[in-house]
Order: C-alpha cells, then sequence, then structure tokens
C-alpha cells in the first residue's frame, strides 16, 4: 500500500476555503523522449482497441441477450423494482457500449427504452407490448447488421418506437411540466 | 517537450459492465499505462481506492450497491479515506445537462460520456495531470474548483463572500443605465 499522506495550502475566505493538495501527478510529467513507436499515445491506445475488435461481436451478442433475459423477467414476473432496474442497466450498457463495439444504430433504440423506464412514473403502467417491441428491435438490428440497409432500417425502427414512446411518456408526465420539458426539449404548450 | 509517462500513473477503474472494463483497460494500457485495477461496484470500488491509492479513477455512473456519483461523495468526504483529492473521471452513458451538473456537484474531476473514444479518455488525463484544479470547501460542497475560468463574461452576483469576492461589485443594469461611468 502507498502511501496516503496529504499535504495542502489553505486560504480561508468568508464562507469558503481554496485548498491547493500537493500535485501528485507531477511525477508523470517527463521530457524525456519517447521511445520509439510511442510518440502518439492516443494511436497506440486505437490500435489496441483494433487488435480487440475482434470479440466486439460475442460481446454485444451477450449484451443482447442480458437484455432479453430481462425483459424475460418481466414477462414472467411482471415489472418488480428490481427487474425494472436490471432492465435499464441492461439497455443503458448497450447505449453507452454499441457504438465503440461497432453498432452504433443500435444505441438509439437502447437509449428511447432508457427514456421509457425513466420517466413513467408508475413502473406498472409501463406497457409491456412497448418494451418488447424496444428489446426485439435492438435484437434484430444488431442480427441483421451485415445488411446493407441495417442503418435506415434502425432508423426507421428508432423513429417509430421513440414517436409512440414520446406520446405515452406526455400522457403519463401531465402535471410534470419539468419532465415533460426533458422528454421534448421544449417547455408544455398551454392548453388552447 | 513535457509529456505524460503513463507508467508513473496508477489507475482504479470501477464499472459493473465487464465489457467496459476491458476496454477501458486496453485503451490504458495502450496510452502506456501499467498499473491499472479493477473493481466492479461501488462497494468493491471503495475498498480498493483505500488498498490502491490509485492516482486517476474512472467510474461509471450506474453501479449496484452505490452508484458513481454516491462513490464520488464518500471519497469525498476529508478524513474518511485516503485520498479525498483523488482526480475522478466520471464515464457514462448519461450526457444530460441535469445529470453533468449533479457529478460535477458531487464533486468529480472530469465527466466523459459514452461512446469513449481513446481521444476523449486522454484529454480528460492530460486536463487533470497538467491543468489540476484547487479545491473548494464550502458548507455544503467539498470538491474541484467548479469554476474552470476567471468567468470575465458571468454577469451574475457574486456568490463566495470573503478575500477577492467581496473586491468584485456587481452593477445591475439599472445602475448601469443611471451611471454609465
Amino acid at each position: 500500500m502507498r502511501s496516503i499522506k496529504n499535504s495542502a495550502a489553505i486560504t480561508t475566505y468568508g464562507d469558503h476555503e481554496v485548498i491547493r493538495p500537493e500535485n501528485k501527478l507531477r511525477k508523470a510529467l517527463t521530457d524525456a523522449p519517447p521511445a520509439p513507436g510511442e510518440d502518439d499515445p492516443v494511436a497506440q491506445a486505437e490500435r489496441a482497441l483494433a487488435d480487440l475488435s475482434g470479440e466486439f461481436g460475442a460481446w454485444m451478442d451477450e449484451e443482447c441477450e442480458r437484455l432479453d433475459g430481462c425483459r424475460q423477467a418481466i414477462v414472467a414476473n411482471g415489472i418488480t423494482q428490481t427487474a425494472k432496474t436490471a432492465l435499464f442497466h441492461a439497455a443503458h450498457d448497450i447505449k453507452g457500449q454499441a457504438a465503440t463495439l461497432g453498432f452504433p444504430a443500435v444505441a438509439a433504440i437502447a437509449d428511447s427504452l432508457c427514456r421509457l423506464i425513466e420517466f413513467t412514473p408508475q413502473s406498472d403502467r409501463i406497457p409491456l407490448k412497448l418494451i418488447n417491441q424496444h428489446v426485439d428491435a435492438v435484437r434484430a438490428v444488431h442480427r441483421e447488421y451485415a445488411r446493407s440497409d441495417a442503418r435506415d432500417l434502425a432508423a426507421q425502427l428508432d423513429h417509430k418506437l421513440r414517436d409512440v414512446t414520446d406520446h405515452f411518456l406526455i400522457e403519463e408526465n401531465r402535471g410534470r411540466p419539468d419532465i415533460i420539458e426533458q422528454i421534448t426539449g421544449a417547455p408544455p404548450q398551454a392548453p388552447a | 517537450m513535457v509529456r505524460i509517462d503513463f507508467k508513473r500513473l496508477r489507475f482504479l477503474v470501477i464499472d459493473d459492465n465487464a465489457h467496459m472494463r476491458r476496454i477501458l483497460r486496453t485503451l490504458l494500457h495502450g496510452f502506456g499505462a501499467r498499473e491499472v485495477f479493477e473493481a466492479e461496484d461501488g462497494a468493491t470500488g471503495l475498498d480498493a481506492f483505500n488498498n490502491y491509492v490509485p492516482d486517476i479513477v474512472i467510474c461509471d455512473w450506474a453501479m449496484p450497491v452505490f452508484d458513481g456519483l454516491e462513490l464520488t461523495q464518500m471519497i469525498r468526504q476529508p478524513g474518511a479515506n485516503g485520498n479525498p483529492y483523488v482526480a475522478i473521471i466520471m464515464l457514462t452513458g448519461h450526457s444530460e445537462k441535469k445529470r453533468v451538473t449533479a457529478a460535477r456537484d458531487a464533486g468529480i474531476t472530469e465527466f466523459l460520456a459514452k461512446p469513449i473514444s481513446a481521444k476523449g479518455l486522454y484529454e480528460r488525463i492530460v486536463n487533470i495531470v497538467v491543468n489540476p484544479r484547487p479545491f473548494i470547501r464550502t458548507r455544503t460542497y467539498f470538491g474541484p474548483d467548479r469554476r474552470r475560468s476567471n468567468g470575465s463574461g458571468y454577469a451574475g452576483p457574486e456568490r463566495r463572500k470573503g478575500g477577492k469576492a467581496d473586491l468584485i461589485k456587481h452593477s445591475t443594469l439599472l445602475e448601469k443605465v443611471r451611471n454609465p461611468s
């Protein structure tokens, strides 16, 4: 275990302190020339990631299976808090990783499912049909990703699902203008 | 030319997703880092933080047991842990403004939205090493200074009291009209 001693210069003002901790990371700064082939760390890291990319298809398979498993648990037992959280995490991981793993078109559909879960005030009112449609769309787009029209197909599915999801969320969040603003990106319109 | 020797930095990656941990480890090793530790949730992450004393923590937001936001708040408890000043990069699929503000107010050092890129991660690490920010302690906040510039374009009232802050007098638009000089 390394030393955990900290030293810091502290200046006290009326209602706050400004603390300048010892900069322990200065040790990493060097003016020594890089070793041959190590002059571009970003390119090196990108090459290392490219070397790993042969595994990405299988990883995405696993993520889609996990999402499907969460959906199956909800179909079998209903939307419990645990099942809802698990479904959200599975969709959220796909949203965050799909582009890195080489399937960027899947991310938007996973994001729509995240929004459906996050912004529905009463979990038991989330339509199972809409969950199924999202999960099936994620799996279908991933499965058919090699097709030349996969991105167009994904965009159309995403557009439809988002449209239906937004309509549902706006209905469910009547009287919660801050949430509607987050859903639509604009303040709710006053009734005519 | 000054550069960063990643071999001299120790990283702790906290993410419940094994694939994302592998991606981060690969990128960090690609930069030249040798010491990369991993933890799969907030609780084991806090243990690992105290055991390994990393220089930089990279953590996910959404995790079981306690999440990245709660973990950050625990690390930033002065006296409770080894190094409350440690640099924390919050890596997350949440990119909404409200989330970024919440992470900043919890005391993170840098925010990095997924999808991750080698360039984005590298830039955050360089900023942490080359431009360390002072820490601010108030009644309700302890963490890196949330003001990244001197805010010369800021027109609102000064919220910090004392010292230099008291010298900054804010004139209302009405005062400016009455006293144009």
